[in-house]
């Protein structure tokens, strides 16, 4: 459907955590079109933003959408590349066994399950900021 | 291939700016709209920083956001220039992407 002139280069910049507002879910709303349109889609996590990959998210009791199962469904459509900027964790005490796990089958390696999520450093944030052609910020 | 950041959110309430300067590459430009243009005034705790990374990226601000807080283009950080509307426009078409930090 989509031929190589069309398909441009996606990067979701995620800065603020789940819940507080509306962003987070949001983003991932336009994600999914992105993906639906078969685009090159990666998503970043800066600040806050790192939050949203949080392992064992529970809104029920606060009595709000549980939008976090659709973050380790993203490698059913494509979307492979949720990169994590490591200044960002380390501000907030984090690290990537924090996070959920997220994963893909490459049908390149048997469908052998792999990790989406990526710890990069804020210079090489920079770089994919560079690298994209469209820079969506939530 | 320079990437035009826009700032919206006054840095005294939120880490937009720091956020945007810790990630900008050479020859990118910054442009500073809404409340962002707070950081823009001298005197200010963000001008030193300000001026530091205008020798290396262009820094811009929103002369209609400006007027409207009552800030005046010669009260701005030595080596910020302002725009309106249509230099907005300009800048965001010859960048190669625009990137907002919210």
């Amino acid at each position: 459907m989509t031929d190589e002139n069309t398909k441009k280069k996606f990067l979701y910049l995620n800065r603020k955590a789940p819940f507080g507002t509306i962003y987070a879910l949001e983003s991932l709303e336009v994600v999914l079109i992105g993906a639906a349109f078969e685009q090159d889609v990666s998503l970043a996590f800066i600040d806050d933003g790192v939050f949203q990959l949080m392992n064992n998210q529970d809104a029920t009791a606060a009595g709000m959408k549980n939008f976090s199962k659709i973050y380790r469904a993203l490698g059913d459509y494509e979307v492979r590349k949720l990169y994590v900027e490591k200044e960002s964790l380390d501000l907030r005490g984090l690290t990537v066994g924090d996070l959920m796990p997220v994963t893909y089958e490459d049908e390149d390696e048997n469908y052998e399950e792999k990790p989406s999520i990526r710890v990069v450093d804020r210079a090489e944030m920079a770089k994919l900021i560079a690298g994209h052609d469209v820079i969506l910020s939530f | 291939m320079s990437t035009l950041h826009t700032v919206n959110k006054s840095p005294y309430e939120r880490n937009a700016l720091k956020s945007c300067l810790d990630h900008l590459s050479a020859g990118d430009l910054v442009l500073l709209i809404e409340d962002g243009v707070l950081a823009a005034r001298k005197g200010g705790a963000f001008a030193q920083v300000l001026g530091d990374v205008g020798r290396s990226c262009k820094i811009y601000a929103l002369n209609p956001d400006l007027a409207a807080r009552g800030i005046a283009v010669g009260d701005l950080v030595e080596g910020i220039q302002t725009v309106d509307y249509g230099g907005f426009v300009d800048l965001a078409a010859d960048a190669t992407r625009v990137c907002a930090w919210l």
